[in-house]
């Protein structure tokens, strides 16, 4: 029996002191010193770090967007529009309209039926060939008639999202914050994206970044770069074209100042910022002042290359949220990668830099869900968390030792194990502490103690029905493990639907919940176990009755 | 030689006859669930659209809660009239201010409900949660928002409010307005901000404590007395829910509740390896759900989700000691196998009785510190726990084993035809046990395929 006690010890004594390691290592310093693991200030940081708390005891804010991803079809929808206008006219192909009916449709009206054919076929490869456009003529009036098939209509949406979400992840990853969340949420079809920054209590500015500089265009501008000093001498020029208009133009000069004019461009953008692969500012070729050098994707740099190859000698604006950044002149064919010089200074350029790689969101936003935590809430939660936990714990305790004797402190060792394992799990797992969180914790107490207190009671009566005290507190043990057993899996189920149904702070008290559910049934039966093996060993001699 | 008979002990041997009454406990709760139904109808069918059923937080209807600091106490009525102004329904819209705690300086904060603003667009064939918004669900805070500037004095027309503006803002209107340069507008906004937030609790009440903060130069106080002032209110916490998602969240704490609790039964039939412990737990557990829903309905506690949390523990919790009483009933019917059912689980409950009352008591006790001490957050939380832990107690008695006695009296009195028990080798051999009137034998039992064998277990 001894030896058996000493294993039974040892165990726990290591599993202990493992916890308490767990619990307040400086595992997240990075720089590591002897101080760290023993002065009582750095445990408490340690501690503090281990555990990550929810945004409801931290502070911070919490988002979930909704990408508008029919958006993104409309977009390419209207782009088609005004691609197809321009080329039937090119091709001198008679048509009386180009329209777009509804998302992702595209119907050409031709009073000449027997065009239709030609229509189809010059058209379908701007379309991006037939695989994810249907294309179908009917007469009367003749038409041709191109529509986006649902499933390259759910491939572009599902695309929109993502690309929706690693834009807004650059951008979030930019802001220095720490864990910040970005992931898609919901199912597929429901296109949102939930963002959680913790300790930023200012939702709008995380929006703003969000939103960031969002629409970045490159676009060919008209005439020989002409710039205007007024929108009215701008739009003067326009004589009714459909496919340019007047944008205002704003470059910040190299002194702090800016030029300001209007230049008419074209519509429809030579290329996007989706179509960018990469950017930064970097000096000038020159020698003097900055430039931003680009990369093009693939799809992008045939695009650009075939047109700046026929526009050597024209000019090209970059817009931002339709607002000319700068204004530069193709020298020559430009394929994959080129450089925006405009004097820029190193700020400038890096700035520049930084807007142009992290593209252009793909569509508009819209926010479904908005909470936000401030610090001073979250820390009052905590405070009032711990407070209950106390009360709670102390209330409990103090019951305990009154009706149990001395077999109330072995319950009460085995309850403060349970919680430093609880604790011990939470910061090895990487599991999140919510509020809802410190009130698994103060329910789990009641629970815990369930456990000791159906063995005591079967302890009990074992005695009552006048068996020795060994044999009634083996018997008892027994007999309550199946109950145990059986109580804590169930809550584990409940658990376990609770973490598959709820939203962050819901799962944060699931966990909780189970972590110490399973650290109960430890401390419960083998820590209570070997504590009444130690008791009636004591000195020696086997013992004749139990303070229960 | 009974050294241990100073034991301090609530309950000796007790012998309550707790099924002999049941119907009245079973007629009890029928009245409880019945106040709740009454409830729920009266509040819905009223034609007056302030009373709804129930009290549904943010999470569930959609809308903007948000909590507001005012330097002093504010009139509602006046706040009110100024989120009218804003095109919101009046009816709507709910204020609750929140109560002081003892020993604090009063914290004069309201919690500001509003409705759903929220329109969308809903296309054919498309569920309710991938319907497209036409706003952003902060359209409400942007609103209340609005509607606070009502409480400033007109002369701040114009200036910058330091209490509802974040660090950006307050950067670039320091850049513009006072004309420093980015990196210290940037430093003094962050120190103002880290002010309000971290040692004046979400609140300035007057300029001349910011211009005391390190790091703000007297000019740059003149230039914050010129441009900025610091505002009536500030917004704490904001909680801002889209239909979309409040649509979302219904639907799941719904379909949760329902799947937890078939897959509970489940389980302990297949733990008790008989239907009837199975249905009387289940009976219980949706005893227990409906009958804290209705005091939910009466006593209008806001419902959010995590109350759904609540009633799943409870659920759990429930379950926990209805388990313990059948446990003791299984344990039972190995050794004593000639007794009625009823008798058993009279029995078993009178035995169990201690342990349910110390550990009921117990987690009661941790629940009644949280009501006490948890603050706003928790309170909803609290009292459906509160209320659970009473009436889940009193199901497992009352509610789990009746039912479990009526399913497996009936079932029994089908099978009473074909009684042949197989006695096993541990019996000693009887003549079969007569029925008595309306119990049920272990006979029976074991003839309707309930496990009564003992285990084959060393020890």
């Amino acid at each position: 029996m001894n030896r058996n006690l000493r294993t039974r010890s040892i165990i726990i004594a290591i599993i202990t002191a493992l916890c308490l390691i767990i619990m307040f290592g400086p595992w997240h310093r990075t720089g590591k010193s002897a101080g760290d693991f023993f002065k009582p200030s750095k445990l408490k940081e340690n501690l503090s770090e281990n555990i990550k708390l929810g945004l409801d005891l931290r502070g911070g804010t919490h988002l979930v967007m909704q990408v508008q991803a029919d958006d993104a079809i409309k977009a390419i929808t209207d782009g088609n529009v005004l691609k197809v206008d321009s080329e039937l006219k090119k091709l001198n192909i008679p048509f009386t309209a180009v329209k777009s009916p509804s998302n992702g449709v595209v119907v050409v009206e031709t009073p000449d039926a027997s065009k239709q054919s030609e229509i189809r076929d010059k058209m379908l490869p701007y379309f991006g060939g037939d695989t994810e456009w249907n294309v179908s003529t009917s007469s009367n009036p003749a038409s041709v008639t191109f529509s986006l098939n649902s499933a390259a209509a759910d491939r572009t949406r599902r695309e929109a999202t993502e690309q929706a979400k690693t834009i807004i992840e650059q951008r979030i990853n930019q802001f220095g914050v720490t864990e910040p969340t970005v992931q898609l949420h919901g199912r597929e079809e429901d296109h949102q994206i939930l963002v959680q920054m913790p300790g930023i209590d200012d939702p709008e500015r995380v929006k703003k970044l969000i939103q960031g500089q969002s629409k970045l265009e490159i676009r060919a501008v008209a005439g020989f770069g002409q710039k205007f000093a007024t929108k009215a001498e701008a739009e003067a020029t326009l004589a009714g074209a459909a496919d340019k208009e007047v944008l205002p133009y704003n470059e910040k000069r190299g002194d702090g100042g800016a030029d300001t004019g209007f230049y008419v461009v074209e519509k429809v953008p030579v290329i996007t910022g989706a179509d960018l692969r990469n950017a930064r500012g970097v000096q000038s070729q020159q020698g003097f002042g900055y430039e931003v050098a680009f990369d093009l994707k693939p799809t992008g740099s045939e695009k650009f290359g075939t047109w700046t190859g026929n526009n050597v000698g024209n000019y090209l604006a970059v817009v931002l949220n339709d607002e000319i950044k700068s204004v530069a002149v193709v020298r020559s064919r430009i394929d994959d990668s080129g450089r925006i010089e405009g004097n820029f200074t190193r700020q400038q350029s890096e700035d520049l830099g930084l807007v142009l790689k992290s593209g252009a969101l793909p569509a508009k936003i819209v926010y479904l869900e908005e909470r936000t935590v401030g610090p001073s809430l979250g820390a009052d939660s905590i405070r009032q968390g711990m407070v209950s936990l106390v009360v709670g714990l102390g209330l409990v305790i103090l019951f305990m030792l009154f009706y149990y004797r001395f077999s109330g402190l072995n319950a009460v060792i085995a309850l403060a194990l349970n919680l430093i394992i609880l604790l011990a799990g939470l910061a090895a797992f990487g599991a999140t502490l919510t509020l809802p969180g410190i009130a698994g914790v103060i329910l789990l107490i009641g629970m815990a103690v369930d456990s000791n207190v159906l063995i005591f009671e079967r302890i009990r009566e074992e005695l009552h029905a006048g068996k020795i005290v060994r044999s009634a507190v083996d018997t008892g043990f027994d007999k309550a493990l199946v109950t145990i057993i059986d109580t804590h899996v169930t809550t584990i189920v409940s658990a376990a639907f609770l973490y598959a149904f709820g939203t962050g702070p819901i799962k944060g008290f699931a966990v909780t919940l189970t972590i110490g559910l399973l650290a109960n049934l430890f401390t419960a039966v083998y820590v209570s176990r070997t504590m009444f093996i130690w008791e009636l060993n004591r000195g020696g001699r086997r013992a004749e009755t139990i303070s229960i | 030689m009974e050294p241990w008979i100073d034991m301090i002990q609530i309950f000796k041997q007790t012998n309550f006859d707790f099924l002999g009454k049941k119907w009245y406990f079973i007629g009890l709760s029928w009245l409880l669930i019945l106040a709740g139904i009454v409830s729920v109808f009266y509040r819905a069918l009223d034609g007056d659209p302030n009373t709804t059923p129930f009290n549904m937080g943010v999470d569930f209807s959609g809308g903007t809660l948000a909590t507001v600091k005012f330097r002093e106490s504010p009139d509602l009525g006046k706040l009110r009239e100024a989120l009218a102004s804003q095109k919101i329904d009046p009816t709507g819209i709910s204020l609750q201010p929140v109560s002081d705690r003892i020993g604090q300086a009063p914290a004069n904060e309201v919690l500001v409900r509003l409705p759903n603003l929220v329109h969308i667009e809903q296309q054919a064939g498309q569920s309710a949660t991938a319907a497209q918004s036409k706003e952003g669900a902060d359209i409400g805070k942007q609103k209340i928002l609005a509607g606070l500037a009502a409480f400033n004095d007109p002369s701040t027309q114009g200036k910058v409010d330091l209490n509802t503006n974040g660090v950006d803002d307050l950067r670039e209107a320091l850049k513009s307005r006072a004309g420093l340069e980015s990196q210290k507008a940037g430093d003094v906004a962050q120190r103002i901000v880290d002010y309000r937030e971290k040692s004046s609790n979400g609140l300035i009440r007057n300029l001349s404590e910011v211009k005391n903060l390190s790091g703000v130069d007297p000019q740059i106080g003149d230039a914050i007395d010129k441009n900025f002032f610091a505002g009536f209110a500030s917004v704490k916490s904001v909680e801002a829910v889209s239909p979309q998602v409040g649509a979302d969240l219904r639907n799941r704490a719904v379909y949760v509740t329902i799947v937890a609790c078939i897959g509970m039964l489940i389980f302990i039939a297949f733990r008790f390896k008989s239907w009837g412990f199975g249905i009387g737990a289940i009976i219980a557990v949706f005893h227990d759900v409906l009958v804290t829903l209705g005091i939910f309905s009466i006593m209008h506690w806001e419902l959010n989700l995590t109350v759904i949390a609540a009633l799943l523990t409870l659920v759990g919790y429930s379950m926990n000691d209805t388990i313990v009483i059948f446990d003791r009933i299984r344990e039972m019917l190995r050794s004593r196998r000639r007794e009625t059912l009823e008798k058993l689980s009279n029995d078993a409950i009178n035995q169990t009785l201690s342990r349910t009352v110390i550990t009921s008591g117990l987690t009661f006790l941790t629940v009644c510190a949280m009501l006490a001490f948890g603050g706003e957050v928790l309170k909803s939380f609290s009292w459906c726990l509160f209320i659970g832990i009473i009436i889940g107690t009193y199901s497992s008695i009352y509610i789990a084993s009746p039912f479990m006695l009526l399913w497996e009296g009936w079932r029994g009195s089908k099978r009473k035809a074909t009684v042949s028990a197989p006695l096993s080798s541990e019996e000693t051999v009887s003549t079969a046990t007569p029925a008595t009137a309306g119990g049920v034998t272990t006979q029976m039992l074991a003839a309707a395929g309930v496990s009564t064998k003992p285990r084959k277990k060393g020890r």
